[in-house]
């Protein structure tokens, strides 16, 4: 019998290509563990019914000698990326019906690859939230201990991977959603450059801090899917031409340095970190210097201001993004006495407390008199912050802080959002930069709860984040 | 920041609120609003990014699309004949 759960894409890759396993094999046992666990986990808000056919046509490529790494590998897609034919709700009621009528740029090469999309996973509404409690399809469970959150946005692809319905999945990192669902659930979670995979057919959120980005068990699978989902793409405008950028290509790799020097911000990390997270950072800085990596702790007195940036600029750009959904042309319409009416009472009933909140906080920062005060200074504060980051990738090759400053939390634990807004506290300068980011399991807590520990490295630098791994040594 | 600018904000934004829902949104509004304003003791230069910007140009070309017309006329939430139906605005 196949354990989903401990197989990595890569050997599975392998089996296939010697004959030892199908692909029909391989989505079949992922078929019934969903079919025995989702009901409980409510990781899928749909499983497509095609997925035996697309393993099917998969066996073939395989059998013709055209395979790819990814060729007959069951991977899931968060509700946000565009499928043709198929519903994607983001996590919404405003979009419960609402069909993809083109692919996303990732489904174009995921499908050019062989791999099999077999259904699209449960998130927070509009990929607002740290552990899926604001989807409104319900909260998705943690496979490793289902009285927690998964993490979020990202928390139903997370899961679907920890618990053997897929080897991997796509997610969407705006503030940290691929990369905290990764720490939650033990798994290699990852935030490419701004600009390296496309968002073309990615349901926007904020478009100048979203990027999709992979979940696989090891570093090794996660660069796989992102070695087959970056590429420039003339469909989204802040896609990264290599030809013409004259900076390194993320696939292509940027030189690895002989000996590795990581930054530590130590100020960072003194409040409102779990002691057995600290614990478990302190045994990877121990485990990388006998690698021969350089620690050195660094002062970055701007870092702490990304959350605060983060929280004008992301919910000024939802309020512009998610105007248009006001039920003309697609989504929910509920019809009222004229058309604002019908526009305001769509909206009431589509959207959840927690996008009504970010919708109106955003309106507010751009509102007259305000917006200087505090949308212009956030952007004045986001470069200083980037070029902090510039100055201090002269010194260090990454900079590592935890990924998260807690394990998997309980359902209904965070009670405001402001302390749900803290969980991105170490994840979210790097949407803020622009930069490519990295979670990768350290350690288990005492009671089992998985820890990660996050990666960020200079712009293009992605290639480089995938070799940590193996210097860690083995962490499950 | 009274209820009366939670009801303007929302009226700028185009959604309905309950009371509960201005009244909830008034509390957190503080609570968040005192949190970010921590970026105005933030002393920074007008710094210009190092970015290689560009501008983003095609050709205004007619080329064949992807997408299917039944499938955007489906998403319609009413329509007629093929096209779009909404409530009168003039």
């Amino acid at each position: 019998m196949l354990n989903i759960k401990e197989l990595t894409i890569e050997k599975a890759g392998e089996m296939m290509k010697k004959g030892e396993l199908t692909s029909v094999d391989l989505v079949s046992a992922c078929l019934k563990n969903i079919e025995e666990k989702n009901k409980e986990l409510n990781v899928f808000l749909e499983v497509f019914n095609d997925a035996i056919e697309q393993s099917k046509k998969a066996d073939e490529m395989i059998k013709n000698g055209k395979g790819t790494e990814l060729t007959g590998i069951p991977i899931a897609i968060k509700d946000n990326i565009l499928i043709t034919g198929y519903v994607v709700s983001s996590g919404s009621k405003i979009l419960e019906n609402y069909v993809a009528s083109y692919d996303a740029f990732v489904i174009k090469k995921l499908k050019e690859a062989g791999a099999v999309l077999i259904g699209r996973t449960n998130m927070d509404e509009f990929a607002m939230g740290s552990s899926t409690e604001n989807s409104a399809y319900g909260p998705v469970k943690n496979p490793i201990d289902p009285s927690r959150v998964p993490g979020g946005s990202s928390g139903g692809s997370a899961a679907a991977v920890a618990s053997g319905m897929a080897l991997g999945a796509l997610g969407s990192d705006t503030g940290g959603s691929i990369r905290q669902p990764a720490s939650f659930c033990g798994l290699v979670g990852m935030k490419p450059t701004y600009g390296v995979v496309s968002r073309s057919g990615l349901t926007a959120m904020s478009s100048s801090l979203d990027q999709i980005g992979p979940f696989a068990k090891t570093s090794r699978d996660a660069k796989i899917i992102f070695d087959c989902i970056v590429r420039y793409d003339e469909m989204d405008s802040t896609s990264v031409d290599f030809s013409l950028s004259g900076v390194g290509h993320p696939i292509v790799g940027c030189p690895t340095p002989d000996k590795k020097v990581v930054g530590v911000p130590r100020d960072f990390l003194k409040d409102g970190v779990d002691i057995e997270v600290l614990k478990s950072f302190e045994e990877s800085l121990e485990k990388l210097k006998n690698k021969g990596y350089e620690i050195k702790d660094v002062v970055m007195p701007l870092l702490e201001y990304s959350l605060p940036v983060y929280y004008i600029i992301m919910p000024a750009e939802v309020s512009t993004n998610l105007s248009r959904l006001d039920g003309v042309r697609y989504g929910l319409r509920k019809e009222g006495d004229n058309i604002f009416d019908s526009y305001k009472k769509s909206k009431s009933i589509g959207f959840g407390s927690e996008t009504k909140r970010r919708i109106i906080l955003g309106t507010y920062v751009l509102s007259h008199g305000y917006y200087d005060a505090y949308y212009n200074k956030a952007w004045k504060v986001r470069r200083a912050i980037i070029k902090e980051y510039e100055d201090i990738f002269k010194e260090v090759d990454f900079v590592m802080t935890p990924t998260a400053p807690t394990a998997a939390f309980k359902f209904g634990e965070k009670k405001n959002p402001l302390q749900m807004y803290l969980e991105d506290i170490f994840t979210v300068s790097a949407n803020i930069a622009g930069i490519p980011a990295i979670s990768i399991p350290s350690s288990l807590s005492s009671i089992g709860l998985p820890i990660g520990v996050q990666f960020v490295g200079p712009a293009f630098s992605d290639e480089s984040l995938f070799a940590i791994e193996k210097d860690l040594g083995d962490n499950k | 920041m009274e209820i009366k600018d939670i009801e303007k904000l929302a009226e700028l934004a185009k959604i309905e609120l309950s009371n509960d829902e201005k009244e909830g949104l008034l509390k957190d509004l503080d609570g968040i609003l005192s949190y970010v304003k921590q970026i105005e003791s933030v002393e920074v230069d007008d710094i210009l990014p190092e970015y290689n910007l560009r501008n983003v140009w095609r050709e205004d070309e007619i080329k064949n699309s992807v997408f299917s017309r039944d499938l955007i006329i489906n998403q319609f939430p009413d329509s007629q004949d093929g096209f779009l139906k909404v409530k009168k605005i003039l």
